[in-house]
């Protein structure tokens, strides 16, 4: 039946009143904004109080792609597994063959990243020293130089070249191991180093020949080359100063690792080292710290990838850095193509830094044990990112060392258990097809499977 | 005198020679021929040599050196006496970009012009330019003299920390923090002495002295246009 011309739906209903009764009205929760949450809300009023942006330590906190979205597939039938404690699964890596006269032979392929004697009390480098050379492995200094706390301790020491050469002395690069090119690190590609006034000891303030007290801003750049063809230059003369003896290490933060990998080979490197975002730093600015480089996950296809085409993966070796923290992490970085990884936050961890045992100093410091990130101010209640005698005093290098030492057989046995399980007699041997991923995000960075199909995307069509 | 043809021996033959002379040799005078613009000439020398390159060279020539002096009878290319720690270079020709750059101690003279960044992060070299420098000379200085008899380039001494800055001629701009300062009796004193040990005529008087305000020396927000 059609409806007439004239027909409203009002003509039909009619609508009770509605009496309003505030007591039986439901409530809404205060709802927050997703965008202005409180640690958003916190900055603002920070910043509008200070007038300065954010300063801190450690690497990106926010939830990032990484190695936990992947999986081992392990073996069965298709793949064949190793027995878990008896049949040998190797460890050892040599970085430096390329042109180095003497290469660097690990037993293992987790290494010490570089920290600076500064920014690091002389008792946590002298425990990092202690720790690695137990385990087999090589630290590294960072920018202010070698002390001979770290040189007597350090097995193998990697002293770096940095754009502010703090320190650089020939005699110093004629007694360490290998010598590694900061070009940049994952925390701050783009950023040279910061350590403020509370850290400038005297002793620091004479090894940097600056005054002390000073807000020190290390350079980005180095101050005598500028491009790969410079760099190129620059690296043949580290050799000559050192007899051709030493690996040379290209240390790049992770903002165009297929490229900035390229390059350093072309110029020469032995190694290179690149750093995601998530590895640390001892002080730098939280807005580029979050938003300046890729997570590490994305950094490492592109970076052997590079090598790949030039035929020079495993020729030149490639360290990866940032985030690495068990040994799955070992594992899967070492699957997807590198030949090391360095830690440095974990490594910290490891000594005693963010240990819960110091809770109440934490708090007094409006912080609490797995967040302190403060490390420029110098207070660190675990006496390892300072420079006060009294709390630096906490740190006992002979302890720490062996707890770092444990923590680095313990990576070590799990990547074993690992390599093992995916039939592998050494841990060089896993490779991207042992991996599947958990996000298509992962899937896409990895360069591997989504787990339960074939599909890596960007590689095909889904 | 012993000679080193860089066409016969290679620059790898050059510093393995040099490099392994110890401080007490008797064979002191080096020559090195046909330099042909060659990097990493001379570099990481450690013992007390006087070394005459008899031509141009490139890169980094007399890179961190120490004791030893080292004459260019020629141009240098970037990074001449870069991190020297001691001795001598010097230029008898005109020098490139970042001459002198982080270099610890010794005397860098160059008779001819410099470039750009002459002096960068210097930490207690003393550097005797008897031409004129480029832009960003002495950025981020820390420690030692630069003496420049020319003209200086744009933003001179850009955040600088302690290091000394005498310029005679005209001074483009001055970088963040670097202002002209009082030259006093020990300013002169250096002055005479560098410009002497440069075989320059010129007179103390003749100078003014640039070096580091201190504002920067701690962040303040009050100071954020300064960078």
């Amino acid at each position: 039946m059609a409806l007439p011309a004239n027909f409203t739906i009002s003509a039909l209903i009619t609508l009770t009143p509605i009496e309003v009764n505030m007591e039986s009205t439901p409530r809404t929760p205060p709802r927050k904004s997703a965008t202005f949450d409180d640690a958003t809300l916190a900055e603002i009023r920070r910043a509008a109080s200070t007038g300065i942006y954010d300063i801190r330590g450690a690497g990106a906190k926010r939830k990032l792609p990484h190695f936990d979205d992947l999986l081992f597939l392990g073996a069965s039938i298709s793949r064949y597994p190793l027995e878990g404690y008896r049949e040998k699964c190797g460890t050892d890596v040599i970085l430096g063959s390329r042109f180095a006269k003497k290469p660097i032979h690990l037993q293992i392929p987790i290494t010490i990243a570089g920290m600076s004697f500064g920014s690091l009390s002389a008792n946590a480098k002298e425990a990092l020293g202690r720790g690695a050379s137990a385990a087999g492995t090589s630290t590294t200094t960072g920018d202010g130089g070698m002390t001979p706390e770290e040189r007597g301790q350090s097995k193998h020491l990697v002293y770096q070249y940095l754009p502010s050469r703090y320190g650089m002395n020939p005699d110093d690069l004629r007694k360490a191991d290998a010598i590694e090119v900061v070009i940049g690190q994952g925390a701050k590609p783009g950023g040279g180093g910061m350590l403020l006034g509370q850290k400038i000891s005297d002793r620091v303030a004479a090894m940097r020949c600056l005054p002390k007290g000073i807000d020190q801003r290390s350079a980005c750049r180095h101050p005598d080359w500028t491009g790969p063809d410079d760099l190129e230059i620059k690296i043949a003369e580290l050799r000559e100063i050192t007899n051709w003896e030493k690996p040379i290490y290209v240390k790049i933060g992770g903002a165009r690792p297929y490229y900035d990998v390229a390059l350093a080979v072309k110029a020469g490197a032995d190694v290179v080292v690149v750093d995601g975002m998530q590895g640390g730093t001892a002080a730098t600015q939280e807005v580029f710290i979050e938003h300046v480089g890729q997570p590490t996950l994305a950094c490492i296809r592109p970076a052997v990838r590079a090598l790949q085409e030039l035929n020079m993966h495993r020729k030149v070796q490639l360290i990866v850095s940032g985030g690495i923290r068990n040994g799955a992490d070992v594992a899967k970085a070492l699957a997807l193509g590198a030949d090391a990884v360095a830690i440095g936050t974990a490594a910290l961890v490891a000594l005693g830094d963010n240990d819960p045992h110091y809770e109440a100093e934490y708090n007094a410091l409006g912080t609490t044990a797995g967040a302190y990130d403060d490390w420029h101010e110098g207070r660190d209640p675990a006496g390892i990112t300072t420079q006060d005698p009294v709390l630096a005093a906490r740190l006992d290098p002979v302890k720490a060392g062996r707890r770092l030492y444990n923590y680095l057989k313990v990576l070590t046995l799990e990547a074993q258990t690992i390599a093992r399980a995916n039939g592998k007699s050494h841990v060089h041997n896993l490779e991207p097809e042992d991996l599947c991923a958990l996000t298509i995000e992962a899937a896409a960075m990895a360069q591997v499977p989504l787990a339960g199909t074939d599909w890596i995307p960007g590689k095909m069509r889904f | 005198m012993n000679e080193l043809d860089q066409t016969k021996v290679g620059v790898r033959g050059i510093n393995s020679t040099l490099q392994t002379l110890l401080a007490n040799t008797n064979e002191k005078h080096w020559v090195v021929k046909n330099p042909k613009g060659q990097h990493n000439i001379a570099v990481g020398l450690s013992a007390p040599l006087q070394v005459d390159i008899k031509g141009h060279v490139g890169f980094y020539c007399g890179g961190m050196n120490q004791n030893s002096e080292i004459t260019i009878h020629g141009h240098a290319g970037v990074g001449t006496a870069e991190n020297m720690m001691s001795g001598l270079v010097w230029v008898k020709g005109n020098s490139s970009e970042s001459a002198g750059a982080t270099g610890n101690g010794g005397l860098l003279v160059i008779d001819g012009d410099a470039s750009s960044r002459c002096g960068i992060s210097m930490k207690g070299i003393d550097i005797v330019v008897g031409g004129s420098v480029g832009h960003m000379s002495a950025f981020m200085g820390q420690r030692g003299n630069l003496i420049v008899c020319g003209d200086a380039g744009d933003a001179l001494g850009d955040s600088i920390y302690e290091a000394r800055l005498y310029v005679k001629g005209k001074v483009a701009s001055l970088g963040a923090d670097c202002i002209e300062k009082e030259m006093r009796a020990e300013h002169i004193a250096d002055l005479e002495r560098l410009l002497k040990a440069a075989g320059r005529t010129e007179k103390p008087s003749e100078f003014k002295r640039y070096g580091s305000a201190r504002k920067l020396y701690n962040f303040s927000v009050d100071h954020a246009d300064a960078y």
